[in-house]
């Protein structure tokens, strides 16, 4: 088959140009590295007492209404776009209350970060996911992606936000705790660093075997979160969601955006070589015609 | 648009080019068809429904809720509009780049359905989006992890490539050949680009769902989904062709006298295409539940839905298609794309609303208005289809410009 000097450069040119074109829709670097001394919470539900103490500092924080006083916690809550935190209550090993507080569990690689076009639910360096509404366009894919249902929306309001816990990173960033766990009387709530928390998770189980169950919640669930929990009544129970993979949720959509790279730079020469080959087909048979 | 053109130009544009060399009375009453009146219903209803989601917002309008996020302007507006306007690119490709000169009869009708289509699930999802004015944030922040910003990108791009490819019929009803002559030579390129713009976005479309595999249920998650959304969406573009010329060549036949095109022969060659594709997505399918370990819900409820759209609505058509192309049996490939189009529709919604928070006991059902919406938006479509059909060179060709509407000259 031959091609012309000028059939060429118009092919390569082609091909040059949409390869330039369609490289301007590739996509910048992955968000700036987390700090390994992140923060966390460790929640030990054997020592709440279920006074719901957080959820009034948390609404207090968040400058949401203050927590129905009268809510009945045997009958499953969820959070709302107006209550970042809820306590559950299910019974114990031995018929006692046990309680388990439910809020954003700021994962180390957040679902809802990876899914939002626009990061305006974003990770921190610093640990919290937070976000931000005038960024946002409110397609609410996070709530989609978001395995633990935590993020919610305001469909009430004209200029709607997504609303949830943002773990007090400003009061964070002023060296405190977060309102709810400052606010525990009985030891649930622990803030520190994640790394050490584990730790203290792992020794409360292996020292006191008979009272835990042998499992963190939160060290593996949808990557690792920032909130841990121990507990002696499955987690399920305590109306904390479960099945999700141990992967980071980046990790399940890596390989098909890895495809874009590859189909824009593979596409254009494929394509205008099926060009070439179909026009010079053409030539042939319109010379053949006028031969024979 | 025209209407504006036409009023500083002379006199005789307007009559000539928009009312289709009647007076303004003979127009009107020209109007006045069963068709027009049941689209005049639905929009004389539809269009202030649109402004009232604006004015009261999205909880007042719509049976969105936390747990379902996305609804029917999710799920058929934006999915189902985006794959069933594929076959702009699908035809497209085969025309300009493969060289299947036959196929130019159908080509502007299937870029035009696409324009129009993609138009219509942009305004859809500004109607979904919960802060529509901050979409131009997708243009400065780079959420570069996520699917939805590849689609919203590639949506972007991709329906300027369609308005460019559409100019060029456009500035033959102008009569701007200066225009009309840059742009006739951009069509390879504009060409090339449409395949690849959709190649990412039909395929990111299915990428979303990657993100929610607690939610999406068993049969229809599957780490390959975006390999079934972009094969599904060539099989939504052949099928479309077909529905799309067999039901222009009757509907504007008149445009047609003196000028054969044999409309089976092409129904009959995308119906081969047709088969091999569905097929190949049927198969695809069964490897995903294989692999997806989900045999043990075929005997469910959720399986009887699932069999129902991938061996009634894909392997059926795929046969039907086969058989169709091989004993000339127009008709045959014109049912198989029907339904072939129909398990396409019912895969967009099973993904995103039907089968997705499954384990839910509560279901999410959709209000009268966001129904009234959607419909409002095809029936936009449709009436635009129509009214540009009628006046530019989509399906006739224009006799000013020989070449228009057949091949480039060498």
């Amino acid at each position: 088959m031959r091609l012309t000097r000028r059939g060429f450069l118009k092919v390569a040119g082609v091909t040059a140009g949409t390869g330039l074109v369609t490289a301007a829709t590739a996509r910048a670097a992955a968000s700036a590295p987390v700090d390994p001394g992140q923060p966390g919470v460790l929640v030990d539900t054997t020592r709440c007492a279920g006074c719901r103490a957080c959820e009034g500092a948390c609404a207090e924080a968040n400058m949401n209404p203050a927590p129905d006083a009268a809510a009945d916690l045997s009958v499953q809550r969820d959070t709302s776009q107006h209550v970042f935190t809820v306590i559950n209550q299910a019974e114990g090993p031995s018929g006692e209350p046990r309680f388990a507080k439910k809020q954003c569990m700021h994962c180390l690689a957040p679902a809802c970060a990876s899914a939002c076009p626009v990061r305006a639910m974003d990770k921190l360096p610093s640990g919290p996911v937070v976000y931000d509404a005038s960024r946002c366009m409110g397609c609410r894919y996070c709530m989609v992606a978001c395995a633990f249902d935590i993020p919610k929306y305001e469909y009430e309001r004209a200029a709607p936000r997504v609303r949830k816990c943002g773990f007090c990173a400003e009061r964070q960033a002023a060296g405190l705790e977060p309102a709810c766990t400052s606010v525990c009387p009985t030891g649930a709530l622990t803030f520190g660093r994640r790394t050490a928390l584990l730790e203290e998770a792992k020794r409360r189980i292996y020292a006191e075997g008979s009272t835990y169950l042998r499992r963190v919640y939160g060290e593996h669930e949808a990557g690792g979160t920032s909130w841990l929990y121990i507990s002696d009544v499955p987690f399920e129970k305590l109306a904390l969601a479960t099945g999700m993979p141990e992967r980071p949720y980046s990790e399940l959509v890596a390989g098909a955006l890895g495809a874009p790279p590859f189909i824009m730079t593979l596409w254009p020469p494929l394509l205008m070589g099926l060009y070439a080959f179909s026009k010079r087909r053409d030539q042939i048979e319109e010379q053949e015609d006028h031969h024979g | 648009m025209a209407d504006a053109l036409a009023l500083t130009g002379p006199s005789s544009f307007l009559r000539e080019k928009v009312l289709l060399g009647m007076g303004w009375g003979e127009y009107l009453r020209s109007l006045l068809t069963p068709a027009n009146a049941v689209a005049a219903v639905i929009l004389v209803v539809g269009l202030p429904l649109l402004a009232y989601r604006f004015a009261a917002g999205l909880g007042a309008t719509t049976a969105l809720s936390q747990a379902y996020p996305w609804g029917l302007w999710i799920g058929f507006d934006m999915m189902t509009g985006i794959v069933l306007a594929a076959g702009g690119f699908t035809i497209g490709a085969s025309v300009q780049l493969l060289g299947l000169r036959d196929y130019h009869a159908i080509e502007r009708s299937a870029i035009l359905t696409a324009f129009l289509g993609y138009l219509m699930a942009v305004i859809g999802l500004l109607a979904d989006l919960g802060r529509p004015w901050n979409i131009v944030q997708a243009v400065f922040n780079y959420g570069s992890a996520s699917p939805l910003f590849e689609v919203a990108w590639c949506v972007m791009c991709y329906t300027t490539v369609l308005l460019l490819e559409f100019t060029v019929p456009f500035f033959e009803w102008m009569g701007w050949r200066k225009l009309h002559a840059v742009l006739k030579k951009t069509l390879i390129a504009l060409t090339v680009l449409s395949v690849v713009f959709s190649t990412m976005h039909q395929s990111a479309l299915g990428s979303l769902f990657l993100l929610a595999p607690t939610k999406l249920h068993p049969l229809w998650y599957s780490p390959f989904i975006f390999i079934f959304f972009f094969i599904s969406a060539i099989l939504a573009g052949i099928s479309m062709a077909v529905i799309e010329s067999s039901i222009s060549h009757k509907v504007f036949a008149r445009q047609l006298v003196g000028k054969h095109v044999d409309v089976d022969a092409l129904v009959c060659g995308l119906g081969k295409a047709g088969a091999v594709v569905a097929f190949a997505y049927f198969f695809i399918k069964l490897q995903g539940v294989i692999d997806g370990h989900a045999w043990g819900h075929l005997a469910t409820g959720w399986g009887a839905l699932f069999l129902v759209e991938t061996v009634g609505l894909v392997l059926v058509p795929s046969l039907l298609f086969a058989w169709g192309a091989r004993n000339r049996e127009p008709a045959a490939v014109k049912v198989a794309a029907v339904l072939a189009v129909g398990g396409i529709i019912l895969n967009r919604l099973n993904v995103s609303v039907i089968a997705f928070n499954w384990t839910n006991p509560i279901r999410y059902v959709p209000s009268w208005m966001e129904v009234w919406v959607s419909l409002t938006l095809v029936t936009l479509g449709v009436v635009a289809f129509r009214w540009i059909v009628n006046r530019m060179p989509i399906v006739r060709e224009d006799p000013a410009f020989p070449q228009g509407h057949g091949e480039e000259t060498p």
